[in-house]
């Protein structure tokens, strides 16, 4: 399906980024991730290409400060998106080789002319060590 | 379907004796078919259209890419704007801010311009360009976002079977790790999708290019790349770099009309091609 260019171009800057970037349509659907999100997921775009909103969750292992696993579902910034609001949050995620790591997810709606309803940007950073979890 | 070339030059008219056989004048192409008359883009190349246009009677459809000047300066100097026998369809890009009407005031008012929109003689009617395709008479026109600074549409037009795709202004390679990318991710690409014949920004050589990303232009390779992708028949290169003279636009072209492929023309001033 040809996509809006307003994803285009927001894949085309991911592209170019450091830092670990989804791209979702409406549906969820991961329609684009860049190279520094591929760690993330543990599986590379040209391999995999789109992933399902179940598929790209469940490649997720996410834990809460305690260690407790949570819900990717259940997320801040998974029911902000649904509601087309920004959300900030951190979480401790096992990344696909086991090492447990530390980071911050924001996320925001895209919204286009007129007000379409384009999807949402998910970006990703290490936390910072001297950052008590919220 | 008829389309005839009336500006083809980009960013500022460029009349001089270098320019004489593609021409000085900037975007405007008349499209004509039984039952309607669609104009694209108001560059300067729009005043002699207008001219040509003395006889025509009832509705003109007014296809405007973005407002960038050189799409937009020759609209005061199109003569049927002043005739209250024609009924002028005015359609734009939808802008987040301001509507058509506001947009083309700034223009179309003092100190830029003695004339102010709302005193033109025809029966003027703005259109945002809807999302979805729409018709006028029996041609079907369908408008896109593309890559190019500010809000932008090209257009995919089509009647009887036959489709021409007019792209401008339009740099899809813009930040592309490698260009092009697969069809669903390449701006335009489902505007052009088969056409018979696509007009398609070709401002630079590879060299001018690599100093003026993000200008929202492509340069003649790429223009290439993209009709190849698209599959097209035909692709008329067009928004021309003013620098550019003749004989260097001959050279340029040489090239690509040595590969097997769509064909390539030159877009010039005066040039008229059939899709029949």
């Amino acid at each position: 399906m040809a996509q809006p260019i307003e994803r285009i171009l927001v894949r085309h800057l991911a592209s170019r980024l450091a830092v670990p970037l989804f791209l979702l349509d409406v549906q969820g659907t991961l329609v684009f991730y860049n190279e520094a999100a591929e760690e993330v997921l543990g599986r590379r775009f040209d391999d995999a290409g789109e992933l399902s909103f179940s598929e790209w969750t469940s490649a997720l292992s996410v834990r809460d400060e305690s260690g407790q696993p949570l819900a990717i579902d259940e997320m801040r910034f998974v029911k902000a998106l649904r509601e087309r609001r920004p959300a900030h949050e951190r979480f401790d995620f096992t990344s696909a080789d086991g090492t447990v790591r530390s980071l911050e997810v924001s996320a925001f709606p895209l919204q286009g002319q007129g007000g379409s309803r384009l999807g949402a940007v998910v970006i990703f950073w290490e936390a910072a060590a001297d950052v008590a979890p919220r | 379907m008829i389309v005839r070339l009336w500006g083809t030059r980009g960013s500022v008219a460029s009349p001089g004796p270098e320019t004489i056989r593609y021409g000085g004048n900037t975007a405007c192409v008349e499209v004509r078919t039984d039952d309607a008359l669609l104009v694209l883009d108001a560059g300067t190349g729009i005043r002699r259209l207008g001219t040509a246009l003395r006889d025509h009677q009832g509705r003109i459809d007014l296809l405007l890419t973005h407002l960038h000047l050189d799409h937009l300066q020759g609209i005061g100097f199109f003569e049927p704007c002043f005739r209250s026998d024609i009924e002028l369809h005015i359609w734009g890009p939808p802008s987040t801010t301001l509507d058509l009407r506001e947009r083309l005031s700034r223009y179309l008012s003092p100190p830029l311009f003695p004339v102010r929109l709302r005193d033109l003689g025809s029966r003027v009617s703005l259109h945002d360009v809807p999302p979805e395709p729409f018709s006028i008479g029996s041609v079907t026109v369908d408008g896109e976002a593309i890559i190019h600074p500010g809000p932008t549409v090209g257009y995919r037009i089509s009647s009887g079977g036959r489709t021409l795709a007019y792209l401008p202004d339009h740099e899809p390679a813009l930040g592309a790790s490698s260009f092009p990318l697969s069809p669903d991710w390449t701006s335009g690409h489902r505007l052009a999708d088969g056409a018979d014949l696509l007009i398609h920004d070709a401002q630079y050589t590879e060299a001018e290019y690599a100093s003026r990303v993000g200008w929202g232009h492509s340069s003649l390779e790429q223009a290439w790349a993209f009709a190849v992708q698209a599959g097209v028949q035909r692709l008329v290169t067009f928004h021309h770099d003013p620098s550019h003279a003749d004989d260097q636009l001959d050279e340029m072209l040489a090239d690509l009309q040595a590969r097997d492929g769509p064909e390539v023309i030159g877009g010039r001033e005066g040039l008229e091609l059939s899709l029949a």
